[in-house]
């Protein structure tokens, strides 16, 4: 249900915008024509494989690979040897080590070595003919066990200068937000609590595998195709770990099974372009579910100890948060985004958090949908819970008093435009849900939720074509519905129907730069380009009409799909459309194209509201999901079926992490659930049908008022999940996930 | 690799007999193939039971059921007489997997996984239900409950594969349930698994039970002090309490990823008082 904000009628008054046509990629995806990362083959192709690590830490004293290679149908091996040495920054260092490890395994499922061979048989068997001397050593996994006296070291002297002397070796940077008196805000509280909360890492679950197919002649020119959320990105960062120009290594992106931010960066890529480079002969790479889960992006699991002070009115004096994240075996855990994002939903005087990045012996973090952002508002929205139910008072009453309006100084800085956080809160009060009765050993819990939004880098290429359809090339994998998204806003900006639009995600050499798909953005910017672009086009169309009518440009004006004369001096015309026009296009001067390239700002942040029920089993502990409302603000929803989508989507990853989702390590270091079976995703059967409530308070920074939506919806939920867990249980549950036999001892312990 | 596919028991006997490397029997394949696209078992040579009609059949034997090794959970679910006698044995093959899983795994295909957390074999347990096992020294007939030995050991020997599943006559007022517990509501795995077949005699007493569990030791358990807790009883609340103890008490878990042994040793008590109160329902009480 989506509701018009009167700005938005008052502004614009949509005709595709705003409308649920069908998915361009629905019949392919059905059908199972879609070719995604593992579809494609090329004659004499290869199958590469990987070594991977059986240990949480050890040195690499040798690697002998001598017996794979003479194995028949074995056609090269790589190590870290083989890649060129060449003066990388810290952050593609740390990319390339994770791909093909150094001097030392960092983690279970560490890649260190490579094969291309004949078959998949050959090549498993190369990999067990390939020699390894390890060194183990000793390793840590827990983020608060890392930064203990005498913890296992993982890089020495990686400290960036923020982290202050004599702190743990594996803590690599220190952030600190907020502002005011935090002493002093808690003295003005009724009620101070201290409480500490931990969350487990949990991977983003896509269904799709990574997987590519690479190719590179003599000449240095390569081609790659592989599933990923950013090919621009895999063409940079390849072409620097592997000294090519970027000019000449192109990028195909697949259709993706999801990534939720785990295809934001690379694993096998830099693998099978330099297995092609020694092979000459095109490799392909898939992974197993295992290698997913052991090797690739999970994101970081985390301790916060909280403090805030409340009034017994509800009103927030004072809050503090320590944050630590751990990020796998590299720095980069998303805790800086943690530590600005915890208090972002509320307007407080006084508000501090310091986040520190620490490293242990776990797969590199790679960016999950909101990164950072959802532990930190398990743990802000878990303690304003327990306040406000401590004082008898209303959650959702609390949190409007304390909600972040326009005008609000936010905790990490920036002062908010227009925002709906307080319209989710009050849609959500005045909603039918909110008041339905409970059952015994139910419980309903309600959690705020914030994210910033991004822009970036983006091209956008709109063409007429002589028939009068119109094609659009942009440069983003199509991860929420985005060809879908731009054809809808190129046909409203043209005046033409949805139909008549076809957009394309391009390769690498088709478009200038594109930032990945990644912070929400490409609706916003990718829109937003789209609509220049469609504007450059009309703008031409114009042009080309004013030829032909031998007027002004200015004289000539474009509306539903045609060019009409305008203004006192422009005569009679009867209007030309987009067709006409485009069929003589090559007699008023060639092909007709809009082009946009831009670094957009004023993405617009985002804010939702999450109400779920739950209900516990006293005897086992199981928890049982029976409803949940999202309620979240879209700025405008483009195809309101997608951002449904993307809020149900985000709900029901926040619904397994709050419950059951978690990486396991055994004593040893080694990941003990590298599969989805003992890694527990939510079933369908798991869950009640999520509704979506849609609100629409415009984005001034985008023509149609659009803010992204895909990630604030998996923030609030961790919280949302605990807090009706722990009304329907009787205690409060302050660690993640929330498994049966946790609640149960909960239970039994209380 | 070498696939055979026999299309008479002896064949197939006489093939898995003479096959000189390691061969599998293949009936639906949910841990065969499995375990062969993860690595972790490369046989010779395969022998798909499957093209053996027998083996495709429930039939109706001594006023019971004689299930096929190769008849899958999804053909059980449609077969009226057996969903009557023996609903506790058919729900529980249709816990395993998924629908898809459900459309290929087979009784004896789960039973020889020897895994302690089978869904069907706690509730095949608790029928009495009894392997019969081909092999080239001819057939032998072994209760269920002894086929298991250890986590994925059984006590077929070289050339022995299960032939069939034989679930004894049901008779008047009686009925059988099974329960698992699982963190998900499917595609899961048992943490513990429960199930209870009972008679009950005219007057509603409990005359016969028998009571299994598992996932809380090395194989599937059948507990006979956990049956005598019901046996004589209409099955209130005094019995149903020492029944949950019971098993609690019979649990020897270990605590793994799935669960702590704290959680699988109380929950075996819980699951079993309420696999009763279904069983006892079904039997008419």
């Amino acid at each position: 249900m989506a509701l018009d904000s009167k700005t938005t009628q008052d502004v614009m008054q949509f005709k595709v915008v705003g409308t649920r046509p069908l998915r361009p990629d629905g019949i392919d995806k059905v059908t199972g024509r879609a070719r995604f990362g593992a579809d494609i083959s090329a004659p004499g192709m290869l199958t590469g494989l990987v070594l991977r690590s059986p240990h949480a830490h050890a040195r690499i004293k040798s690697i002998d690979t001598s017996a794979a290679e003479a194995m028949e149908g074995v056609h090269a091996v790589v190590t870290r040897r083989d890649f060129p040495e060449r003066d990388l920054d810290e952050g593609t260092a740390d990319v390339l080590d994770n791909c093909m490890a150094g001097d030392k395994v960092l983690y279970d499922g560490h890649a260190l070595a490579a094969v291309a061979a004949s078959s998949t048989h050959i090549a498993r068997k190369a990999l067990k003919a390939i020699k390894v001397d390890y060194e183990p050593l000793d390793h840590v996994t827990d983020v608060d066990a890392a930064i203990q006296p005498g913890a296992p070291v993982l890089h020495q002297g990686r400290a960036n200068e923020s982290v202050p002397e004599g702190a743990s070796p594996n803590i690599m940077a220190r952030y600190e937000f907020g502002h005011g008196d935090i002493e002093a805000g808690l003295a003005q509280a009724d009620r101070v609590l201290e409480r500490s909360y931990k969350t487990e890492a949990t991977h983003q679950g896509y269904i799709e595998p990574h997987a590519c197919l690479a190719q590179m002649g003599p000449d240095g020119q390569a081609d790659l195709w592989c599933c990923t959320q950013g090919h621009y990105m895999v063409r940079n960062t390849c072409a620097e770990i592997l000294g090519l120009a970027q000019g000449q290594l192109r990028v195909t992106a697949s259709e993706i099974g999801g990534g939720f931010g785990g295809k934001t960066t690379v694993f096998l890529e830099p693998v099978a372009l330099m297995l092609a480079k020694k092979t000459q002969r095109p490799v392909k790479m898939v992974m197993s579910r295992s290698e997913v889960l052991r090797a690739t992006g999970p994101t970081a699991s985390s301790s916060v100890d909280m403090r805030i002070g409340m009034t017994k009115e509800g009103i927030i004096t004072g809050a503090f948060a320590e944050l630590r994240y751990q990020g796998g075996a590299y720095p980069g855990s998303p805790v800086d985004m943690g530590a600005m994002s915890a208090f972002a939903p509320y307007d407080l005087e006084h508000v501090k958090t310091i986040g520190w990045d620490i490293v242990t012996n776990r797969p590199k973090a790679a960016a999950y949908r909101a990164p950072g952002a959802p532990m930190a508002a398990f743990a802000v929205e878990s303690a304003i819970d327990e306040l406000a139910k401590g004082f008898g008072l209303d959650p959702l009453e609390v949190r409007l008093r304390n909600a972040a309006r326009e005008g609000t100084r936010a905790s990490y800085g920036p002062t908010y435009p227009a925002i709906g956080l307080e319209a989710t809160l009050r849609r959500a009060k005045d909603h039918p849900h909110w008041s339905a009765p409970l059952g015994p050993n139910q419980g309903r819990g309600v959690a705020c939720g914030f994210w910033f939004n991004f822009g970036g880098d983006t091209c956008v290429s709109l063409n007429v074509t002589p028939d009068g359809t119109v094609t659009v090339s942009e440069g983003n994998p199509d991860i929420g519905g985005s060809r879908a998204s731009m054809s809808m806003m190129a046909a409203e900006e043209l005046g033409i129907p949805y139909e008549k639009v076809r957009t394309i995600v391009a390769d690498t050499g088709s478009l200038g730069q594109n930032e990945v798909t990644d912070g929400s953005r490409v609706t916003f910017a990718v829109g937003l380009a789209t609509i220049k672009a469609a504007r450059a086009a009309k703008a031409e169309m114009c042009k080309r009409v004013a030829q032909v009518w031998g007027i002004d440009e200015d004289a000539v004006e474009w509306k539903d799909g045609a060019a009409h004369p305008a203004g006192p001096n422009a005569g009679t015309h009867p209007p030309m459309t987009l067709a006409e026009i485009a069929a003589i296009a090559s007699n008023t001067g060639g092909p007709i194209a809009g082009h946009c390239e831009a670094n957009p700002e004023g993405a617009g942040v985002s804010f939702a509201t999450h109400m779920v029920d739950t209900e516990v089993d006293p005897d086992t502990g199981a928890v049982k999901i029976l409803r949940y409302t999202v309620f979240q603000d879209a700025g405008k929803a483009v195809h309101p079926a997608y951002v449904e989508g993307q809020f149900q989507g985000g709900a029901t990853q926040g619904i397994g992490w709050a419950l059951n989702e978690a990486y396991i390590y055994g004593e040893d270091g080694l990941l003990q659930n590298a599969g989805f079976l003992d890694y527990r995703i939510p079933v369908a059967s798991d869950l009640p049908m999520i509704d979506a409530v849609i609100l629409e308070i415009p984005n001034p920074g985008h023509p149609y008022g659009v803010r992204g939506v895909g990630e604030t919806s998996i923030v609030p939920p961790l919280a949302a999940v605990a807090n009706a867990v722990s009304e329907a249980a009787g205690v409060r549950m302050a660690s993640l996930p929330m498994s049966p036999p946790k609640v149960l001892k909960a239970i039994r312990d209380s | 690799m070498r696939y055979l596919a026999p299309t008479t028991l002896e064949d197939a006997v006489q093939m898995l007999a003479e096959d000189p490397g390691e061969c599998r029997v293949l009936a639906g394949g949910t841990d065969l193939l499995v375990r062969m696209r993860a690595g972790m078992t490369e046989p010779d040579s395969i022998l798909d039971i499957k093209r053996i009609d027998a083996l495709r059949e429930i039939t109706a034997e001594d006023g019971g059921w004689r299930i096929g090794a190769a008849v899958s959970g999804a053909v059980m679910n449609e077969h009226e007489g057996l969903c009557a006698d023996w609903p506790g044995v058919v729900e529980a093959a249709n816990l395993i997997g998924s629908t898809q899983i459900q459309g290929r795994c087979t009784l004896a295909g789960n039973l020889c996984n020897a895994s302690p957390a089978a869904d069907s074999v706690p509730a095949m347990v608790a029928a009495g239900a009894v392997a019969r096992i081909a092999g080239p020294n001819g057939t032998r007939d072994v209760p269920v409950e002894d086929v298991p030995l250890a986590p994925g050991k059984t006590c077929l020997e070289q050339g022995e594969f299960v032939a069939s599943i034989f679930l004894p006559r049901r008779g008047p007022r009686g009925g059988d349930a099974y329960l698992r517990f699982t963190p998900r509501t499917e595609m899961d795995i048992a943490v513990v698994g429960c199930a209870v077949s009972l008679t009950l005699d005219a007057d509603g007493i409990c005359t016969a039970a028998r009571v299994s569990l598992g996932a809380v030791a090395p194989t599937v358990i059948l507990v006979p002090q956990a049956a005598a807790t019901l046996e004589g009883t209409r099955l209130d609340e005094p019995a149903l309490n020492a029944l949950a103890r019971t098993c609690s008490e019979a649990a020897s878990p270990i605590a793994d990823k799935r669960g702590t042994v704290e959680f699988r040793t109380h929950v075996a008590g819980v699951l079993a008082r309420r696999a009763a109160k279904i069983a006892h329902e079904r039997a008419g009480g």
